[in-house]
């Protein structure tokens, strides 16, 4: 790889824009795509390579091209600066996820807590506003507050973030779906939220919640299929 | 995004930067049951410096030593690995997956 190249490539995911590495094999010829130069079959291998987000080799009239997707890191929300939080950012962290922390109370979400992490003190919903989550973005809710949690959740449901989950009972999660429904949510719309956050692998510490927590938003991500959440336990008359 | 340990570009430009003589090896193409996706990558620098996989850890020494060559030719290499190719048995490509993988120069 030449050093111009390296830079513009390097360029590119500095602005966070997704780009594709094309080389030619065995030869190794490369180029960046999409490009306007470039013959509109490759273009259009790039952008569906990108679209995917899978990396591989295409025959294109007749030549091998390695395309490699740098698509901008995927998003991780979390509302809510709690133990919790201080436990799943070290493991979104080190799974690749440009991770903020949204919590206005500034005693929780302090640099000192959370070392090297984008934080903001925002109301979850104004926070959520400049976020925009898209796609690539989870969410979860920490706080166990209705109000830092609900505007949160109410935004990720308006929202395409592919996860979203909030920590809580199941009692507390029948209550909450309750009180999102109030604010017009339909019941379909609101099985998005994995509830109560996280694989059922009997967590007991902060750092174990943690891990069950980005377990399950990779299994979502990685479309694992996942056992339904079990009802409420109703108390006996 | 470079703190994280699958950001072997961004390691590999860095040690480029500082000098080193940096060789990144990408797998281009999988078969059957091998552990790691197409692009994930390895940086192997002159000086003995790794970073990254592009296995369960049965081909990265072979493949650091064809990093060595390109290091020294400056020539690009498309390396196969499988179980029907000899080389991947001495390597010990155990898991009966086959791999492709492009190592180039950072020039």
């Amino acid at each position: 790889m030449t050093p111009d190249l390296l830079a513009a490539l390097e360029k590119a995911r500095a602005a966070k824009q997704p780009i594709v590495l094309a080389t030619q094999l065995p030869g190794g010829e490369q180029c960046l795509l999409p490009d306007p130069g470039a013959p509109a079959a490759v273009n259009e291998a790039a952008r569906a390579v990108l679209e995917s987000d899978v990396s591989g080799t295409h025959k294109i009239d007749g030549v091998d091209w390695f395309m490699h997707a740098y698509n901008p890191p995927l998003r991780l929300v979390i509302v809510g600066a709690v133990h919790i939080a201080q436990a799943l950012v070290q493991f979104s962290t080190s799974c690749g996820y440009a991770t903020t922390v949204v919590d206005p109370r500034r005693s929780f979400a302090s640099d000192e807590r959370f070392p090297n992490v984008t934080i903001s003190t925002e109301w979850p919903d104004e926070a959520m506003e400049a976020f925009k989550p898209d796609s690539r973005t989870a969410v979860v809710t920490l706080t166990h507050d209705p109000k830092l949690d609900d505007p949160a959740l109410d935004r990720a449901l308006k929202s395409g973030a592919f996860y979203i989950g909030a920590l809580g009972s199941r009692r507390t999660h029948a209550a909450r779906l309750k009180r999102l429904s109030d604010l017009g949510h339909t019941e379909e719309a609101m099985s998005r939220i994995r509830g109560p956050v996280g694989l059922n692998i009997e967590a007991v510490t902060a750092p174990e919640i943690a891990a069950s927590i980005i377990s399950e938003i990779i299994a979502v991500r990685r479309g694992a299929p996942l056992p339904p959440k079990s009802a409420p336990k109703t108390t006996p008359p | 995004m470079s703190d994280h340990v699958e950001d072997v570009l961004s390691t590999a430009a860095g040690w480029r930067a500082a000098g080193e003589q940096v060789a990144i090896a990408t797998v281009t193409e999988t078969w059957g049951s091998s552990p790691r996706p197409a692009g994930s990558q390895m940086a192997v620098t002159k000086s003995g410096r790794m970073a990254g996989s592009v296995s369960g850890g049965c081909i990265e020494g072979a493949v650091a030593e064809a990093a060595m060559k390109t290091l020294d030719s400056g020539i690009p290499q498309l390396l196969d690995f499988g179980v029907t190719h000899e080389r991947a048995w001495e390597v010990g490509l155990a898991c009966g997956g086959k791999v492709k993988v492009f190592v180039e120069k950072l020039s």
